[in-house]
């Protein structure tokens, strides 16, 4: 229990026992603490942004999705539209087409019925001139007839 | 009776006294073998027990952080490095509560006085004869096991402490600043005699105050154990009762002892708190 030298050895000891912690302990442990905090706010940061970026993923997402489905809908109602205007067409041209081969079966009938009566009135005309002829065989003569006769002919 | 109670004495006394190593009477250097040669040999002695586990434990707590540290990676931590981690942190803590400033000095400071403190407070709870009996069987008379228990020790890191404060209080205010702080409050410069006595007490009380404080602590707690241990040779009754004591005198010790190492670090940062500040 005496105050001796061990009073200064205890003192030289203890200051080189903090002279080494603070130079050989202490900023390790406290650098890898740092580095761990900072690592961790990392991965949280990290992960917080993944988070965000998913959300924006996703809503681009459904935004695409409904784009899609936009134009789709637009494309299926301008293929409708086509469609429409395709079988109108058709309907029309069907039509004008039906209308031009009538008329020119109308015209061609038209002409045979001409021809015909043409002919017809020929022949009758014919026949008209011989059963006169032979009718007025003697009484009739035929060149002094031919102007009436024409002229019948023509009236038929 | 009285061969008993003396018997007794020189228990107690045998186990009060450091191995004192330095010059006998005679001249020759050599082991004080009594109390009355450890108290001739004067200052120029050392008592080499305190030294002794003083050095091994504070080796052996920086030994082991110096371990950690040397391996401490951001990764996931091992089971020591948690450990270590986990004191490092708290320190820090105590050292972020209580300490200001700016200083790189007083956090691994404050963790060197708290762990070595605790080690050494810790010797105590090995029983009382263990290591004095294998001493003696070594041939040494004396053995003090807590190096605490010893006022050379307690007050050598005290002192150490109050030259910390006094270095950081003339750099941080200046020689003036510091003078100021004794002379000039608190009844300012006509109460300057009353300041300076005041304060001068103030300071000087920090080292003194630091250093009785633990050493009364481990002193007493050696000294009940001691005490409980002379129960031991009394009786099986009293045997008995005194390894009921023993015991949760130890239990308490370990509260104590954790305690006082504590309240010497937070002292030392506070102290060193209020030699950084400049606000006088």
């Amino acid at each position: 229990m005496n105050i001796n030298m061990t009073l200064i050895g205890q003192s030289i000891t203890f200051a080189i026992f903090v002279w080494f912690c603070m130079r050989f302990v202490w900023p390790p442990i406290v650098a890898a603490l740092e580095a761990r905090r900072k690592e961790i706010a990392d991965g949280l940061a990290a992960a917080d942004r993944g988070r965000h970026e998913l959300e924006l993923a996703s809503k681009r997402s459904v935004e695409s999705l409904h784009d899609a489905k936009q134009r789709a809908s637009e494309i299926i109602a301008l293929a409708e539209k086509r469609a429409a205007e395709v079988i109108d067409q058709s309907k029309q041209d069907a039509r004008v087409e039906g209308e031009r081969q009538l008329a020119l079966a109308q015209a061609e009938i038209q002409q045979e019925v001409f021809r015909a009566r043409e002919q017809l009135r020929e022949q009758v005309a014919g026949l008209v001139v011989a059963g006169a002829e032979q009718i007025l065989r003697r009484e009739v003569d035929a060149k002094a007839h031919s102007a009436l006769l024409e002229e019948i002919k023509n009236g038929i | 009776m009285s061969s008993e109670a003396h018997s007794s004495a020189e228990y107690i006394k045998h186990h009060l006294q450091n191995l004192t190593y330095g010059q006998h009477a005679d001249g020759s250097w050599g082991l004080a073998h009594s109390v009355q040669e450890a108290k001739e040999m004067g200052f120029f002695a050392i008592n080499l027990d305190t030294m002794g586990f003083s050095i091994l434990l504070g080796a052996a707590f920086l030994f082991l952080f110096h371990g950690v540290a040397r391996r401490a990676k951001a990764g996931i931590p091992g089971g020591m490095q948690n450990f270590v981690e986990w004191i490092v942190e708290f320190i820090d803590g105590a050292v972020r509560g209580s300490f200001t400033a700016r200083n790189n000095m007083v956090a691994p400071l404050a963790l060197t006085i708290f762990i070595w403190i605790f080690l050494m407070n810790l010797m105590d709870l090995l029983p009382i004869d263990w290591i004095p009996g294998l001493a003696t069987m070594l041939g040494l008379p004396y053995m003090k096991v807590v190096a605490t228990t010893d006022p050379n020790a307690t007050f050598g890191m005290s002192l150490a402490v109050f030259f910390l404060v006094l270095y950081y209080s003339i750099k941080m205010k200046g020689v003036g600043g510091f003078v100021g702080e004794l002379t000039l409050q608190p009844f300012g410069k006509w109460g300057l005699p009353a300041n300076l006595l005041l304060e001068g007490v103030n300071l000087i009380a920090k080292p003194v105050s630091l250093a009785l404080r633990l050493f009364g602590n481990m002193y007493a707690g050696e000294m009940i154990f001691i005490l409980i241990a002379l129960m031991f040779s009394g009786g099986a009754v009293l045997a008995l009762t005194g390894g009921v004591l023993q015991w949760a005198w130890a239990v308490f010790h370990i509260l104590i002892i954790t305690l006082q190492a504590f309240i010497f670090m937070t002292l030392t940062i506070v102290y060193m708190d209020m030699a950084h500040q400049e606000h006088h």
